[in-house]
């Protein structure tokens, strides 16, 4: 039975509009930069200390990015990021471990369907857009750069 | 059309259910007959620890009450992955004719119904009955791999990891009086994280049918269990009902009795296994022991797919009712 489109379906949609939970945008905002910026800072603490160490500046950011994607795959494994990313939302999706998060977390869910067809073929299943539109836009500003620069 | 059918030959002889160590820390967790140790259960798929639960679910039935699989006629069992595939592989075990039962979440209302009409109609002396769902499956049918940060809308169901099951026949302690088969109804909900809303008016609907076709109101049973409506859907369904001039004092929902607060599960439990587990372990014992006299279990379900979902349709939902009595 559609009742989608009559008023009685309209007069319901506001009521479940109207009984949803309200998520508070202040808290998970202060949520998310609080776990971004501990990922960060955790980042410019490794960075700095390589520096110290005495690598050259482009080699401590590689060995930086290195090291957090390996922290950040090491606790999708051990099933502590989705933890952190419940809490952090954005603040743990958007930096690098994010990403490399959502490399592992479908490598282990999809091992069980074979080193092919499961894992390798749905490796990108959550990564892949980011990666599609990400070369996309960087390719449309390239050109725009190489008309206008 | 849309009937209610009264029946005068139909028991609940015994129940059964498993269910995982989330489900067993709940508040109903001494009450389930096996609480699997891990998700995975010694399987090497999550997809396999669920067919597993069902498989034991059964199994537990037939130890229960003495059967042995050629006392069985027929077995009736649903859940929620493609192809209905935990159903049908876990029957692939059992020398006993099967029908895999399709109704998402509202599979085990839906199993005792056709089973209790098929008995009913002189057509089979005993039929197992039940359903069963597994958390990570669930996941990845319908949303993310389990292991990827995301943050779940607080209006989110936890799909529940268990397998519910009970022999109906012609005597036991428990009737099976009054069946209502739902239609499906569709009031333009969208949002697959809040399945709740898009089940209420499915549950309000059959509820309604039920009560007009037998003359009766709410107040007519001492409990009216909903399946996994959750908080959301509840609230829903109560407002439903207030515009109907219905009373919703005697209402709870398996989903929701599932989780503690503490677990923060949101809204509540859902799957196949809330109503199948619910019923079996706990609805089930309370009219055996004569603390409940009639309940009706109104078990709803999401009709909607991962398609169907990126398509941006709305969610068709159903509803299905089953009113028990005890005997005496």
């Amino acid at each position: 039975m559609r009742e989608r489109e009559s008023p009685k379906a309209k007069r319901y949609a506001r009521l479940v509009e109207q009984e949803k939970p309200k998520i508070s945008l202040f808290s998970n905002v202060v949520r998310a930069f609080v776990t971004g910026g501990i990922i960060c800072l955790l980042g410019e603490t490794i960075r700095t200390y390589l520096l110290y160490l005495g690598l050259s500046q482009p080699l401590a950011g590689v060995w930086m990015s290195i090291s957090l994607i390996f922290l950040a795959s090491f606790l999708t494994g051990l099933g502590v990021y989705d933890e952190i990313g419940r809490f952090g939302g954005a603040g743990s999706a958007i930096p690098i471990t994010g990403f490399a998060n959502s490399i592992v977390a479908p490598a282990m869910e999809y091992r069980s369907e074979g080193a092919i067809l499961g894992l390798a073929a749905r490796l990108f299943i959550i990564a892949g857009p980011v990666i599609v539109y990400g070369l996309v836009s960087a390719t449309g500003f390239g050109l725009l750069r190489s008309v206008f620069r | 059309m849309n009937k209610t059918f009264l029946l005068n030959n139909v028991y609940v002889e015994e129940s059964a259910s498993v269910v995982g160590p989330l489900e067993g820390a709940g508040p109903l967790g001494d009450l389930f007959d096996v609480v699997i140790p891990d998700i995975i259960y010694g399987e090497s798929s999550f997809e396999k620890a669920e067919r597993k639960m069902l498989l034991e679910s059964l199994s537990l039935c037939l130890k229960k009450t003495n059967y042995k699989p050629e006392d069985i006629d027929l077995v009736l069992a649903g859940d929620l992955l493609n192809q209905l595939i935990s159903a049908n592989f876990a029957a692939r075990e059992l020398p006993i004719a099967f029908a895999g039962i399709f109704g998402a979440c509202s599979a085990f209302a839906l199993s005792v119904a056709l089973g209790s009409l098929l008995i009913e109609g002189g057509h089979f002396e005993r039929v197992i009955a039940g359903a069963c769902s597994h958390h990570e499956t669930a996941e990845r049918t319908f949303r993310f791999p389990t292991e990827l940060g995301v943050q779940r809308a607080p209006t989110a169901h936890w799909t529940m990891s268990g397998a519910g099951t009970v022999v109906l026949g012609k005597q036991g302690p428990v009737a099976v009086k009054e069946v209502t088969i739902g239609r499906v109804v569709d009031y333009g909900i969208k949002d697959a994280s809040n399945l709740g809303a898009a089940m209420a008016p499915a549950a309000f609907d059959t509820l309604n049918l039920h009560l007009t076709n037998l003359g009766k109101r709410p107040e007519d049973y001492d409990l009216i269990a909903t399946g996994d409506l959750g908080s959301i859907g509840q609230i829903c369904l109560k407002h439903l009902l207030g515009d109907a001039s219905l009373s919703s004092g005697n209402f709870t929902d398996c989903g929701l009795l599932v989780y503690s607060t503490a677990q923060d599960i949101h809204a509540g439990a859902s799957g196949c296994a809330a109503s199948a587990c619910v019923f079996a372990s706990y609805l089930y014992p309370l009219l055996t022991k004569g603390l409940l006299k009639k309940v009706l279990l109104i078990a709803t379900g999401a009709l909607f797919g991962q398609t169907t979902a990126q398509q941006k349709d709305s969610i068709p939902a159903v509803a299905h009712a089953v009113a028990f009595e005890k005997v005496g």
